[in-house]
């Protein structure tokens, strides 16, 4: 497969694994932002490939992990009301305070696993006397095609399609973490797909902010050594930059088309995040124009549901505190199949992830 | 007969049952035995006989490669063929939602008849029952394989040690990734084909030749390899080392694996086993393999250990170290 064979070579990998041991003097603490990336560095095994200095910290991003309970609960929600409810794969096992998507449909709710919100828009059309909702979670790399749907929806007249929004953005998370007191980090792994959309302008100033360099990286083995690589050599070298590794996808003014569909269709807003709590300015919500297609606004949906002490330690995981491992109920009350809390469910969060790729050799 | 659908009637036990009996089922499978139209099959075995049965429900019935018919065929001759019998018999039972199109049910029969004559095997006795529209999903079959123990097979998870090489007769996941293509509406540039099969001649074949140097063998539907690897694992208290680089794989499987999501270690097969057997012959037993039509992509992927006990171990490809898991519940696609 072109463009992904290259990215998984051996050879040109262990070139950038060498390169940071010969690179690195002294302890420094790295943090991927993207769940996309921690699956990769644990799927391929390359966290123990890394020189022990190096330590990776595993961000919030992963979708799945920070869409609050309440959101969920509203999803279940409007299933119990009837509505086919249409998903991403791996939201439909994340545990709402009574119950996943998946159990509200083994409950007899209608719900479709879909690879697309455009999908959706289709289900919507053939099913003109169904209400059908879009459970539109994910960062920026999902926004464009969420709003894409609304704008499909609309140009067909559709009244009954709309998205149920639980929209995050990386750049206020990046700030959440840097500004809390315990925050440990060094550097940052930018996340490519996001950068591929909203370009890279809105690092610059976090970086000049917090003096922690940003190098926007890939997904593969080879961007993933490359970007460690490169920012070991930052830190090493005393500079704070935004550099990008993920030159073949990403450019500094993003996708401009895409930019364009989203400021159309959504606005900036508060966020809670499951597992850190409200950030200002986090997320994306419907605009004015489009609060037909928002299934809170249409559905009067309320969730009075507050994130409960389940004793999961997700929050101090997506902040980089703790390690999977280090907490106590890791492997044992909180498995895939028992999930306690949101990153011990999607493969991209970080619990998941040890738990099936290197969880066990951890413990051994 | 005289309807183009399947009805409740076709399922009383009354005329109309008659009726789909006698132009459909004892037309299509006519044998000595089924012929008799008693209500089981009395069958002439001796020795060890091995017997397995396994239910069909998947969805779409027709898929590229094949269909539920030829799949409810392969799949119960395959599992008597994995313990080392030589499938003879099966029975053949059906649950039909009222209102499958009867060109369907034909097109169905029809695979059965052909996937039943290219095994060898007889289909002997059966079952019809219809349930009301919603009450299924078009058809869901269930088969009984009825085999004869081969002399020289001696297939046991206790029987697997250190230094046992672990093979597959083909490349991974194609049947999984054919009938998730077709659902999703997928399409590649080259078709991504359903691997159904029936294994029994092949196995049959390398028990004739390897016998006892044979220690296991296992077929990786459900769960895919992944699956299987970890049932050896955790049986055996032995530790399975794989290397990514030596899986089997087709170009276009891999790109629809990486389109969807998915790993292709946990993607069910119809047509691919998994030999563990004495090292001393796994150079040998590949190559007999591969000699062998339908089998040409047969590869050692791993060996057992005594390190790491109870785990499977996977080099990636720029040899990090992974455990994989045995897949808990459905395999879900990711978000981004």
């Amino acid at each position: 497969m072109k463009y992904l064979e290259e990215y998984r070579n051996r050879e040109a990998t262990e070139v950038f694994l060498k390169k940071i041991s010969e690179t690195v003097t002294r302890p420094w603490k790295i943090m991927e932002i993207c769940g996309g990336q921690t699956h990769g560095l644990v799927r391929n095994g390359i966290l123990e490939l890394l020189p022990q200095e190096v330590q990776m910290i595993h961000g919030p991003g992963c979708p799945v992990c920070v869409t609050p309970k309440s959101l969920i609960d509203m999803a279940v929600q409007l299933m119990e009301q009837g509505v086919i409810m249409c998903s991403f794969g791996d939201m439909v096992r994340v545990p709402g305070t009574s119950k996943s998507l998946l159990q509200a449909k083994a409950d007899g709710g209608d719900l479709r696993i879909l690879y697309s919100p455009i999908e959706a828009v289709t289900v919507a059309r053939e099913n003109p006397d169904r209400e059908v909702v879009f459970f539109a979670v994910g960062f920026e790399t999902t926004a464009p095609a969420n709003a894409l749907s609304v704008l499909h929806a609309k140009k067909e007249g559709l009244t009954n399609f709309s998205l149920l929004v639980s929209h995050v953005l990386v750049p206020p998370a990046m700030e959440a973490i840097l500004e809390d007191e315990f925050c440990a980090i060094d550097a940052f792994l930018g996340a490519g797909h996001v950068c591929a959309i909203m370009g890279m302008e809105a690092y610059f100033p976090i970086a000049e902010r917090y003096k922690v360099p940003i190098v926007v990286t890939g997904f593969e083995p080879l961007d993933l050594a490359e970007g460690i690589y490169m920012a070991v050599k930052q830190l090493e070298e005393k500079r704070v930059e935004v550099e990008n590794q993920y030159s073949r996808v990403v450019k500094r003014e993003g996708n401009t088309a895409a930019i364009k569909v989203i400021e159309e269709v959504f606005e900036i807003s508060q966020r809670e995040w499951r597992g850190i709590g409200p950030i200002p300015d986090s997320g994306f919500r419907l605009k004015e124009a489009y609060a037909d297609f928002d299934a809170e606004r249409k559905f009067q949906v309320r969730s009075n549901t507050s994130e409960q002490a389940s004793g999961c330690i997700a929050g101090e995981i997506l902040k980089g505190l703790k390690k999977p491992h280090e907490c106590k109920f890791f492997g044992k009350e909180c498995t895939p199949a028992q999930p306690l809390g949101a990153p011990m469910v999607s493969s991209e969060g970080a619990c998941a992830a040890y738990y099936h790729f290197s969880g066990n050799l951890i413990k051994n | 007969m005289n309807k183009d659908h399947i009805e409740l009637g076709h399922g009383s036990g009354g005329l109309l049952t008659r009726e789909l009996l006698d132009e459909l089922i004892f037309s299509t499978f006519s044998n000595e035995q089924i012929d008799q139209k008693h209500d089981g099959a009395i069958l002439p075995m001796s020795g060890h006989v091995v017997m397995s049965t396994d239910t069909f429900v998947v969805s779409p019935i027709f898929f590229k490669g094949g269909n539920i018919g030829e799949l409810a065929v392969n799949g119960s001759v395959n599992d008597v063929a994995m313990c080392g019998g030589i499938p003879r018999y099966l029975s053949l039972a059906f649950v039909i939602e009222e209102g499958l199109p009867v060109a369907d049910l034909r097109k169905i029969l029809e695979s059965i008849r052909h996937a039943a004559e290219k095994s060898g095997v007889q289909v002997v006795t059966g079952d019809t029952k219809v349930v009301e529209r919603g009450k299924g999903d078009k058809i869901f079959i269930n088969t009984t394989g009825i085999g004869t123990l081969h002399p020289k097979a001696h297939i046991a998870m206790q029987r697997i040690s250190k230094g046992d090489k672990i093979i597959v007769n083909g490349s991974l996941a194609r049947h999984g990734m054919a009938i998730m293509s077709e659902r999703e509406g997928l399409e590649f540039e080259s078709e991504i084909v359903s691997d159904t099969t029936h294994l029994n001649t092949t196995v049959e074949a390398l028990l004739d030749r390897f016998g006892n140097d044979i220690h296991l063998f296992r077929d990786a539907t459900r769960g895919g390899v992944a699956g299987v690897l970890s049932e050896i694992a955790t049986d055996t208290a032995k530790g399975v080392f794989l290397k990514e680089a030596w899986l089997p794989l087709e170009k276009q499987v891999e790109a629809a694996c990486e389109m969807l999501g998915i790993d292709p270690l946990y993607v069910a097969n119809e047509g691919v086993f998994v030999s563990v057997v004495n090292g001393a012959i796994a150079g040998e037993y590949v190559e007999a393999l591969r000699s062998m039509e339908g089998n040409e992509d047969a590869a050692i992927i791993g060996e057992v250990t005594e390190t790491k006990p109870g785990m499977v171990i996977l080099e990636s490809k720029i040899g990090g170290k992974r455990v994989v898991t045995p897949l808990i519940g459905e395999q879900l696609p990711r978000i981004c």
